[in-house]
This record gives structure tokens, C-alpha cells and sequence, in this order.
């Protein structure tokens, strides 16, 4: 299936990637510790390379926060597999070689943590909104979920199987708009790409993807995205190869610079 | 059949085609019922003629008129396409439909001109029957034998009612025993058919057997027509000549001797000019010294090769006459025939025929070769 | 049997039926009843049979007559026609449903003549569906075609033609025939393919269950929470397509 053979692809790139970064860092890191004995920074003694995977929203955020964390801790190099979280869990609870896993719904987590996966308890490192996504400008006028009822608008939800597709189902029905999409995406980027294309007039989908794609799509705040406030949670796995990188990436995350990243993001903080 | 001398034969075709290099320029004239045989070695440009009268293979120059109509003219712009011309063929290999019944094979082309699908199996089941193989309707090709295939694929030819019926090699597919049988069915239904029949075969004894004409092609052109009797006396080809066994050699006569080689030959008849001389093999008689008494054509030969020839030896002989001499296994024995071997050849004159090369062969006005000099 | 050439098939069948045989392991069988009775799956699969059925004959309508033309007619350009039937293969179908969207899209090249003229859309129904799979799958009969008409003896047309058939009878009535097992393991390639497309359908089509959402974008989405429905519906699917295809070929090699 395609879907698989993409992550598949991607893993292969990962692996290569990594390799090449790991015997780059070994080369530099041979001289830095000459040149500046100094630069381990705040965990002390932590190198070596770190498999993280996330989901899909994360990909810019973390893609930053991984550059500044082998900056902050030389010797340590970050891989990434991005894609749906639910597919990542079936991946992590099949054995695939990850250090870290980053969750777009406590549900998806559960798969992990239930199978006994997890290297202590999840906890949530940020929280992400529904924003509607329309064509820039906002053509239609759209202004709230009622809006998206009207006769003749096509609307892209995300299928109630993943996390974004369910946040949706909880806030049309706290609206209590019955709507019909055309179609019921596979991930929160397939719901925005049709708006991207101008094939719908208007997405649910996470304010971090409405944020990523900024120079293409408006996106429209609606109130009733306070009851599907997603909780993103992370975990160090049981299988991971470098428990102690690990640990430090998720403190990372969880740093004032983590967060800095994940709201210029458009995440908000987790609940005190 | 037509007198002969008829000046509107039925087909009148002048046949100029290219062929990746190669050039065919053959003149063709068939009188209805008449059945003429393209006889000539592989690659003479048989085939190539036969799909330029079928429409397959455009003229270059030259025309195709068939029962009054032109069907190919390059000079006039005139083309028919083959599903248009009234032509039936006969391929060497049949080609019967693979998916299709001997039945349906056979109506295929009345169902193509006209005829509605029970018209049409109507007359395939006449022809079959005609053929010889009522029972076979049913039959897929495969299910056939050779010989029924080669039937049925004449029956799909006939059926269309040809003006002109065209027969490439068509018995050259099947062995020897069915060719034998086959070919007098064959013969059989040619003479029942009332249009023109052109038959391309390199095997002479289709040729003499089925056709009332031979015209020998070699290298895209006609050397000689004419029908079997004078062709077999008198080949002017080696091709021929080996085609009828004779050893055929080129001189010059003044009466009956004729110069030819290194010799003077005495000939039965008498002709002045470029002349051939024909002999067959088992005129020449060898022996182990100079012969006394009445051969008048003698010489000093060398063994080349000796070869079984059905109850017979034929010895190759070198010389100032290469020949190709019949011996019985006792004489051979006697003369010690072995390669290298000398032997004095000889060859009665009452045995040796001498022609002129410029003279004509071909008979009732039909044109001479293109090259061969002439007139009709 | 040369063992050279035993051991690398055997490997071979074992290297295409283990992942089956992982499917099956952890087939639920208990809950397999009531799994087969949930109200998607039917209607997934229905949608997903006549969806490839009617992608086929689209191909088979325009592809034999494109493969005829790359096998019969010579013309400057041929080779790159050639190559360009094969864009879908080597194309990601999610890049393929793109390309798809940005010709029969509500800003297409197309599509918004289309809509303005007759009122057509084609994403988000099942037409689009069926667009999608038409668009991947093409090229599985076309070569297949073409291959079958290359090894076809022309002389059978020529016999045709000396017997009163113009081009498009010999066509219809001899070369067709001919070809006809060429053509049906094209179609069956083509029917295998359409079925089981995902990234071109999901993308242009998108997903809607009854509409189009087809036993394999069932599947993808029954991955992201139940890994057994996913095995569930995946072997629906591969029964169904198995028995067909089987079927289809003792009809076949049985004929006369």
C-alpha cells in the first residue's frame, strides 16, 4: 500500500541520513572536543544518535527543536520519521528502533503504553486547536461552523479513525451543526491540501498546519475549538537504544526554548 | 479455354517492385483457366510478385489489369486495395484463423462481400463439401491435419468466386506422402476453376504437374517461359537445367558443331550463333582409355566427386567440360571412380541437343522475358 | 529440474505468500462473524468491485486502440508516446491524484470548463473514483496490449484483406480475436491494479464511505485504530479478488 511504502521509503532515507550525519558528527566532534571541552551544555555526557518518532503536525516545530538540541549537545545527532501518529504507534508496537515517541492524541498513546511500550508515563508537552482553513482571502466569508452548513460550500473534514477527524466530530457537535463533508480525509495534510488546491472551500483542520501553510490558506478561530483541544504526549519507549538522549530530548521539549519553537508553531502550552 | 494467340488475356499485369534493394520486373499474361506456375529458386522474387497481384505490396511502375480493370497503375494513380480486387489467395502456410471453425473460415469472405451469415455458411459448407471434408465444418484449424488444412484454405479462396486464384507454395507445407495425394485434388480443382490461376512453387514437379505454363524467374526477372515439354527440353538457365538434370552449357555453333570450353561438340541438330548445348547425365559414358568407335564428343576428365543418385552414381567430373555424368554402381566399381581419378569422357551426338540462346522459348504470343530477345 | 532454477522460484512464491501468511496469524477468528457484518464493509467492497470493473473497461476502450497504434502505426514521436503510457507506473499515485486534481479539479485545466459547461465534477465522486484508477492502472493493459500485438502474425490481416476485409473489420474480426488473451491478461493486471489503488483515489476522490471510500482506503483508515479490522478487511478483499481472477482463468484456459 502506498501509505506504507512511503513510510518505508522515508525510513530508509532517515536510516541514511543518520548515518551520514553520525559519521560527520564523529569526524567534527574528534576536533570539538579539543577545540571547546565546554560545550556539552546542560546533560552532560549525552551523545550518540536519537530516533524520534511524530506525528505528522509536528514536522516543522520538531525539525527546528532537533537542529538546536544537537547544537545545545554535541555528539548527539536526531532522526525523524514523521507521519500519522496511529500508523507510528502500529510501527513502535511492531519493534521499529525508535528512542522517542511524540503522539497527536492521548488515544494513539494508549496503543503504545497499553502494549507495555512506554519507558514511563506520557506526558503532554503541548496542546493543539481546530481553526478553519479557507482559500486565502477567505472567499466564502467564512466566520464560524454554521457557515460551513451552507448549501453548495464542500468541506474537508479528517476521518473520525484519526485524531483531528475526531476533534472535528466533538466540536461540530458541540455546535450542534450538522454537517456532510465531501470527503473525510486520511490526516489533517490531505484535509488542507484540498484546500490548498481549491477543491473544498473550507477545512477543519489543527491550527499548526493552518500555520504552516499561512502563505496559502487563512485560518478562521471558531469558539467551539475549545471543547477538542488536542493534548500532545510524548514518551520515552522501552525499546530505545539511547535511553539517556532520549530523556534529554523530551526534557528539551519540554524547555522554555521547546516551547518558544512549538507556539511560533501556532501549539499552545499544556495545562498547568 | 481461350485459342491461343487471345489478345486480352484475363490477367495482364506488368509487375515493377522494390523490395529493400532488391528489383522485381516480371510480365505476366494468364488467359482464363489458364494456371501459370512462377517457378524459381528462393529469394527470385516469386512471393514479392504474387503479393503485388494481391494488392499487399504496391507497384512501383507497371500495371495490374485483371478482367479489363485496372487495379494498380502508379503512372495513372490508380490503386485498388486487396480487400477490393476479385483475388483469391492461397497462403504458404494457410493462415486459416486460429479462432474460427473450418466452417466459419471459409464463409469469412462471403460474409465480407454481402453475403448474410446463413448465405455464407451456406457456401462454406458447399466448398467444404467440394474439398472433400464435409465433416470438418466444426473443425478448428488445429484440429487438422496439413493436407485438410491446405483444403479448407483453398475452399476459403474459392468461396469468394476469384477472377484470379493465387497459390504460394501450397503444397510446400506438408510431407512428403500427403504432397502427393494433395497435389492431384489440387490439380483437380484447378482445372474446375474458370479464372486465372497463378501458382508460385519452387519445386518443379508442382510446377509440371499443376500449371499448363512454367515462367522461370531468377533474380526478379522472367529468363525463360514456356510450358513443360520445352522448358525441360531446353532450359537456358543453370537453374533449369539443374531443375531438369541435364548438363547445360553455353558456345558457339556453326551447323552441328558447337565450341564450347576448350571443346568442339557434335550436336543432333544444327544452329549457328550463341547456342546452348543440353545432355542429360546418363548420355555420358566414361571410360578407363580412349574409347574407339562411333562417340564423336570425347574428352580427358578428372573425377571431382561421385554421389549416390537413386539406383545410380553421379560422378562429378572436372575438366575442360565440367559434366555431371550417371554410372551404375558396377561400371564404378570397374573404373575405380574415385576423386582425382582420370576418365575419358564420352557423349554421343544424337544425345546432345544444341538451341540458340537469342530464340524464344515462349509460346502463343506470350511476351518474352524481359532481356530475352524476341518478338511474340 | 535444474535446482538453479527451483530454489530461486521457491524463494520467490515464499518471499510473496509469508506476508499473506502474516495476515493470516493474526486474523481474528473468533470476532471474524460480526466483523464481516459491520455496516462499511460491504458497501466498501460493492463500491471497490465496480469501481475496478468499470476502470477496466475504460481501459480496455481506450487502451487497446492506443496499443494498437504504438504496435501498427509507425509516427515520428512513437518512442516517447511510448514512454509517456508508462508515466503512471513510475508516478506516485498521491502525486498521480495530484496531477489529476490540478486537470479535472474545480481549478483544473478541465474541470472548470467541465462544470461550468455540463455540470460535471469528478472529485469527491464515484466517477472520480473510477478516473483514478483508470489513470494508474492504463498502462498495465496498454503494454500488456501492445506486447500481445507485436507477437501477432499481421499476415492473418493480410488474409483478411484478400478475403474482403478492410482495416477495421480485420480488426474487429481477426486481429482482436487473436490478441484476445493478451488482452485478458492486460485486463486482468488492469482490473488487480484498479482495485487495489489508494494514493490516486484518496487524493483525487477522496475518501466518503458509499461513495468513495473503497476497501482499500477502508483498510488504511481502519489501521489508524484497529489493526484487526485492517487484517479483516484486507483478506475480504484479497478472497474476493483471488476467487474472481481464478475463476476468470479456468474460463479461459478451458476454451476450445
Amino acid at each position: 500500500m502506498t501509505a506504507r511504502w512511503n513510510h518505508r521509503t522515508r525510513w530508509t532515507r532517515a536510516a541514511l541520513a543518520g548515518a551520514v550525519a553520525l559519521a560527520l558528527a564523529l569526524a567534527v566532534t574528534g576536533c570539538a572536543d579539543e577545540l571547546d571541552p565546554s560545550a556539552g551544555g546542560a546533560g552532560d555526557g549525552v551523545r550518540g544518535p536519537v530516533t524520534v518518532f511524530a506525528a505528522a503536525s509536528l514536522t516543522e516545530s520538531f525539525t527546528r527543536l532537533g537542529t538546536e538540541f544537537e547544537t545545545a549537545h554535541p555528539g548527539t545527532t536526531v532522526t525523524f520519521s514523521f507521519a500519522g501518529s496511529s500508523a507510528l504507534a502500529t510501527q513502535v508496537n511492531q519493534g521499529a528502533p525508535a528512542d522517542v515517541f511524540a503522539a497527536a492524541s492521548p488515544a494513539t498513546m494508549r496503543a503504545v503504553t497499553d502494549a507495555g511500550n512506554a519507558d514511563g508515563s506520557p506526558v503532554t508537552f503541548a496542546r493543539n486547536q481546530l481553526v478553519i482553513a479557507v482559500p486565502k482571502g477567505n472567499p466564502r466569508s467564512v466566520s464560524g461552523l454554521a457557515d460551513l452548513a451552507r448549501s453548495g460550500t464542500k468541506v474537508a473534514l479528517c476521518a473520525p479513525q484519526v485524531p483531528c477527524g475526531a476533534a472535528a466530530r466533538t466540536a461540530l457537535d458541540a455546535a450542534g451543526v450538522p454537517l456532510t463533508p465531501v470527503t473525510l480525509e486520511q490526516d489533517v495534510k490531505g484535509a488542507l491540501s484540498k484546500v490548498r488546491l481549491g477543491e473544498v472551500d473550507a477545512a477543519l483542520v489543527y491550527r499548526t498546519d493552518a500555520t504552516a501553510a499561512a502563505s496559502e490558506v487563512d485560518a478562521v478561530e471558531f469558539p467551539e475549538s475549545a471543547e477538542a483541544v488536542n493534548d500532545y504526549p510524548i514518551v520515552v519507549l522501552r525499546q530505545a537504544g539511547n535511553p539517556a538522549a532520549a530523556r534529554e530530548f523530551v526534557a528539551y521539549v519540554r524547555s522554555d526554548r521547546g516551547r518558544a519553537a512549538l507556539s511560533a508553531a501556532g501549539f499552545q502550552p499544556p495545562r498547568a | 479455354m481461350t485459342a491461343p494467340g487471345n489478345p486480352h488475356p484475363l490477367l495482364d499485369a506488368h509487375l515493377v517492385a522494390d523490395r529493400g534493394g532488391f528489383h522485381l520486373d516480371v510480365a505476366l499474361r494468364v488467359r482464363a483457366g489458364e494456371v501459370v506456375a512462377l517457378l524459381g529458386p528462393n529469394g527470385a522474387g516469386k512471393t514479392t510478385a504474387l503479393r503485388a497481384l494481391a494488392g499487399l505490396h504496391p507497384l512501383a511502375a507497371g500495371h495490374l489489369i485483371l478482367a479489363g480493370a485496372d487495379l494498380d497503375r502508379p503512372d495513372r494513380r490508380v490503386w485498388t486495395p486487396p480487400e477490393r480486387r476479385p483475388i483469391g489467395v492461397v497462403f504458404q502456410d494457410y493462415l486459416l484463423f486460429p479462432h474460427l471453425s473450418a466452417r466459419d473460415n471459409v464463409a469469412f469472405g462471403p460474409r465480407r462481400r454481402g453475403a448474410d451469415r446463413r448465405a455464407a455458411r451456406a457456401v462454406a459448407d458447399a466448398w467444404l463439401a467440394r474439398v472433400g471434408l464435409a465433416g470438418y465444418a466444426r473443425s478448428r484449424p488445429r484440429q487438422l491435419s496439413g493436407g485438410q488444412a491446405q483444403r479448407v484454405a483453398l475452399a476459403r479462396a474459392l468461396a469468394v468466386d476469384p477472377t484470379l486464384l493465387l497459390l504460394d507454395e501450397p503444397l510446400a507445407a506438408l510431407d512428403a506422402r500427403t504432397r502427393l495425394d494433395t497435389r492431384a485434388e489440387l490439380h483437380r480443382h484447378l482445372a474446375a476453376h474458370p479464372g486465372a490461376t497463378v501458382l508460385v512453387t519452387h519445386d518443379p514437379l508442382d510446377a509440371l504437374v499443376l500449371a499448363d505454363r512454367l515462367v522461370i524467374v531468377e533474380g526478379g526477372r522472367v529468363v525463360q517461359t514456356g510450358d513443360a515439354a520445352t522448358v525441360t527440353a531446353r532450359p537456358r538457365t543453370d537453374y533449369v537445367a539443374r531443375l531438369v538434370g541435364l548438363n547445360l552449357h553455353r558456345g558457339h555453333a556453326a551447323g552441328h558443331r558447337v565450341r564450347v570450353g576448350g571443346l568442339t561438340l557434335t550436336a543432333a541438330d544444327s544452329v549457328t550463333g550463341e547456342a546452348f548445348v543440353a545432355f542429360p547425365p546418363a548420355a555420358v559414358a566414361l571410360h578407363p582409355a580412349r574409347p574407339d568407335g562411333s562417340p564423336r564428343n570425347i574428352w580427358l576428365a578428372t573425377v571431382a566427386g561421385v554421389q549416390r543418385h537413386g539406383d545410380n552414381l553421379r560422378v562429378q567430373l572436372d575438366g575442360p567440360l565440367p559434366v555431371a555424368a550417371d554410372v551404375t554402381p558396377a561400371a564404378a566399381a570397374q573404373l575405380r571412380l574415385v576423386p582425382g581419378r582420370a576418365v575419358w569422357a564420352a557423349v554421343k551426338a544424337a544425345e546432345t541437343r544444341a538451341y540458340p540462346v537469342g530464340a524464344p522459348t515462349a509460346r502463343d504470343g506470350d511476351p518474352a522475358a524481359p532481356g530475352a530477345a524476341g518478338s511474340p | 529440474m535444474p535446482v538453479a532454477l527451483l530454489v530461486p522460484a521457491g524463494l520467490g512464491l515464499i518471499f510473496l505468500v509469508l506476508p499473506l501468511a502474516g495476515l493470516l496469524a493474526h486474523t481474528p477468528w473468533a470476532t471474524l462473524p460480526q466483523r464481516l457484518a459491520a455496516p462499511g464493509v460491504l458497501t466498501a467492497l460493492r463500491l471497490s468491485l465496480l469501481t475496478a470493473t468499470v476502470a477496466t473497461l475504460v481501459c480496455v476502450v481506450l487502451g487497446v486502440p492506443l496499443a494498437w497504434l504504438l504496435a501498427r502505426v509507425e509516427f515520428p514521436g512513437r518512442r516517447l508516446v511510448r514512454a509517456l503510457v508508462t508515466v503512471p507506473l513510475v508516478l506516485p499515485p498521491v502525486v498521480g491524484g495530484v496531477a489529476l486534481l490540478l486537470v479535472f479539479g474545480r481549478r483544473g485545466l478541465l474541470g472548470g470548463w467541465l462544470d461550468a459547461t455540463f455540470g460535471i465534477t469528478l472529485p469527491f465522486t464515484t466517477a472520480g473514483v473510477v478516473l483514478a484508477e483508470a489513470f494508474v492502472a492504463m498502462p498495465f493493459l496498454v503494454i500488456a496490449v501492445e506486447g500481445a500485438l507485436r507477437g501477432a502474425d499481421t499476415r492473418y490481416e493480410e488474409a483478411a484483406a484478400t478475403l474482403g476485409a478492410g482495416r477495421w473489420t480485420a480488426f474487429t474480426h481477426v486481429t482482436l480475436p487473436l490478441v484476445a488473451p493478451g488482452v485478458a491478461a492486460g485486463a486482468v493486471l488492469c482490473w488487480a491494479r484498479a482495485l487495489g489503488e489508494f494514493g490516486a483515489t484518496i487524493t483525487f476522490a477522496g475518501n466518503f464511505p458509499g461513495r468513495t471510500q473503497t476497501m482499500p482506503l477502508a483498510v488504511y483508515l481502519a489501521l489508524e485504530t484497529d489493526l484487526e479490522a485492517a487484517i479483516v478487511l484486507s483478506l475480504v478483499l484479497l478472497t474476493v479478488s483471488v476467487a474472481i481472477l481464478a475463476g476468470l482463468r479456468d474460463k479461459w484456459t478451458a476454451g476450445p
